[in-house]
């Protein structure tokens, strides 16, 4: 049965989901191009029960996440780049001390305050760490409204499933752009919770939720333990789309909204008789290797497309490791390719 | 027991039978026993949730033995804030130095001062950051020297001593903030009373409560500990007086 069908922007729908989904609580701070999240919240959490609270900072709001986590609340938080940036210490210390929550980066083109236009430009952050630590976020990456619904669900999901913190990582455009929506009407099911601080109740042992092991010898376990379930997450977590590979002759590799406008530069070249496919990661971290790999070895070339400088292209080449050629293109500072700019790139560069 | 004799004193059952890591004449051993101590009289072992800071005290949840949380640094209200949003009817409290508090932590205090947060914030005050070797804290007196004002505090230069609990109570949702030493017996018992109304205050959902403790280091004054009682009053007690800063209006 389809469920209700509305159209709502990229922003309010993630806000939507996290209701629906059964979130327990949501701190934040403003910052465009994602406030529609809290906005959105700060009118429905009230009628529809849970905990929201606008927080004094982004370093705040992340350390609430980290508390009300930790004490098993199914909680979120939003940002945009800079907001992101503020995050990272305590995003580390949520890893380390293994509490599931979920975020969302809806990314604008930096660096520095640089413009609230949408980019990419926060991948390598997202994918390889960005605060200090051996750690990883299970990162989802949508491309599209009804994906950004979506992908709270499953973000949540993978979030409990591993003791790991997600993101979704998503941009400026696909925050405010408003699309069809199919809304689910179902709660995720309680995680276990007997982990989590929430006062001993009738608990023998008691629970202490910490990042710190002071003897090495320790802390290398706790290192080493983090990584295995690193590797169970890259073993079952790998999410991707392909379009037209099968008798692909080049390969476009693209997330989020750059996959989108590459899918309509793959059809014109269709159009003109070029076999061109679309290899779209959706999750970024574990970054799709399985999918990627085979296709590798068909393609003559490959055309990596981000709203960056080229970030994940060395996803790519790590996964090609100089099999075919890799060529990058891209824009920068909130400027976005249109489909006949990589048509035109295509045929100059490639073809 | 042996016949004959009377119970005078125990050890606090929610006191953790380790030894701590504290150095000789430390006082955070002392108000960590106060914490055991009323945590027992209260009886809410099992409805409390510490959070821890990063500073000395950063293996306090080794110590007392109810479920805890371990902050970044300066961030212990933050998740106080966390916690308590989603377990109302829990006890919570955060324990922190000034260095934690009052400088790196100064947003996440304010903040959740001027909510009303309904927590207990256990605030150590003693003018030095004592984890990492003795630099100087946001609360070092003037002309008190530490390893990064080895000259002595220089208030032009480095800033007055902030005072951050006469700050906080002049926000209007803090509910009852107190000055108290363990430097003596008196202030021992003083201190163990304030302690006990803050967790009952916040049982009867008043708010946010600060208990600070004008507190020392021997180790890092480079003092031997009755020394450094005797430079704590002195020295500390003028600039930061004892006593209740804020009561609440009943
Ligand atoms: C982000 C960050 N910056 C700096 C430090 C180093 N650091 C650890 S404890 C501390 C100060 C501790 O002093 P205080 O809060 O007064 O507590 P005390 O050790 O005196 O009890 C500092 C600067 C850190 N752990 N994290
Ligand atoms: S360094 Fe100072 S504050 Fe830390 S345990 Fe030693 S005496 Fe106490």
């Amino acid at each position: 049965m389809l469920g209700e069908v509305v159209i709502m922007k990229g922003n309010e729908a993630m806000a939507e989901a996290a209701i629906r989904a059964g979130m327990d609580g949501y701190f934040g701070y403003p910052i465009t191009p994602q406030s529609e999240v809290i906005e959105y919240l700060a009118r429905e959490v009230p009628k529809r029960g849970g905990v929201l609270l606008q927080a004094e900072s982004e370093v705040a709001a992340i350390n609430m996440i980290y508390g009300a986590g930790g004490a098993g609340a199914r909680v979120m938080t939003t940002s945009s780049s800079p907001g992101i940036s503020l995050m990272q210490e305590g995003l580390s210390y949520i890893a380390g001390a293994e509490i599931p929550c979920l975020l969302a980066n809806v990314n604008r083109a930096g660096p520095g305050l640089g413009t609230i236009q949408p980019g990419q430009c926060d991948y390598l952050q997202t994918v390889k760490g960005g605060g200090h630590g051996d750690y990883h976020l299970i990162a989802l990456a949508p491309a599209s409204v009804q994906e950004m619904f979506d992908f709270v669900y499953l973000g949540f999901e993978l979030a409990e499933k591993y003791r790991n913190p997600a993101i979704i990582l998503t941009d400026g455009a696909l925050g405010q752009m408003m699309e069809k929506v199919e809304l689910k009407d179902e709660k995720l099911p309680k995680p276990d919770i007997s982990w989590a601080s929430t006062g001993k109740g009738k608990r023998k042992e008691r629970n202490v939720i910490t990042s710190l092991y002071l003897q090495p010898e320790k802390m290398e376990v706790i290192n080493h333990n983090l990584q295995k379930k690193y590797k169970e997450i890259e073993e079952n977590e790998q999410r991707w789309e392909t379009i037209n590979t099968d008798d692909a002759e080049y390969l476009i590799t693209a997330f989020g909204l750059s996959a989108r406008i590459a899918q309509k530069a793959m059809d014109i070249l269709r159009e003109e008789g070029h076999k061109v496919g679309l290899f779209r990661p959706i999750s970024v971290w574990p970054f799709p290797k399985k999918g990627l790999s085979p296709l590798l070895d068909k393609v003559k070339a490959v055309v990596d497309i981000e709203l960056n400088a080229g970030q994940m292209i060395e996803d790519v080449e790590l996964v090609n490791r100089g099999r075919v050629p890799v060529k990058f293109y891209g824009r920068m500072g909130g400027m976005i390719f249109s489909p006949d700019e990589l048509v035109d790139f295509f045929k100059k560069e490639v073809l | 027991m042996k016949e004959g004799y009377e119970l005078i004193y125990e050890r606090p059952k929610s006191l953790i039978k380790v030894h701590n890591h504290y150095c000789p004449g430390c006082t955070h051993g002392v108000v960590h026993k106060l914490l055991a101590e009323v945590i027992d009289e209260l009886g809410i072992e099992n409805e409390t949730i510490g959070v821890a800071p990063v500073g000395c005290a950063v293996l306090a949840y080794d110590y007392i033995d109810v479920d805890w949380q371990e902050a970044a640094h300066g961030r212990a209200q933050a998740l106080a804030t966390g916690i308590k949003r989603m377990h109302p009817d829990k006890y919570v409290f955060t324990y922190q130095g000034d260095g934690d508090l009052a400088a790196i932590g100064t947003a996440e205090t304010v903040h959740a001062a001027n909510r009303g947060e309904n927590i207990l914030v256990v605030f150590i005050n003693n003018a030095i950051y004592g984890m990492t070797g003795g630099q100087m804290a946001p609360t070092t007196l003037e002309g008190q020297k530490t390893s990064t004002s080895p000259y002595g505090r220089v208030i032009d230069d480095m800033g007055a001593p902030v005072k951050i609990a006469d700050m906080l109570a002049l926000l209007p949702k803090t509910y009852y903030i107190t000055r108290q030493t363990v430097a003596d017996v008196k202030g021992v018992r003083a201190a163990k009373k304030a302690l006990k109304k803050a967790f009952e205050y916040q049982k009867a959902g008043k708010g946010y409560c600060l208990v600070e403790f004008v507190a020392n280091c021997p180790s890092n004054w480079k003092m031997t500990p009755i020394q450094s009682f005797e430079w704590t009053k002195e020295n500390m007690f003028p600039y930061y007086p004892l006593g209740d800063v804020k009561t609440p209006e009943e």
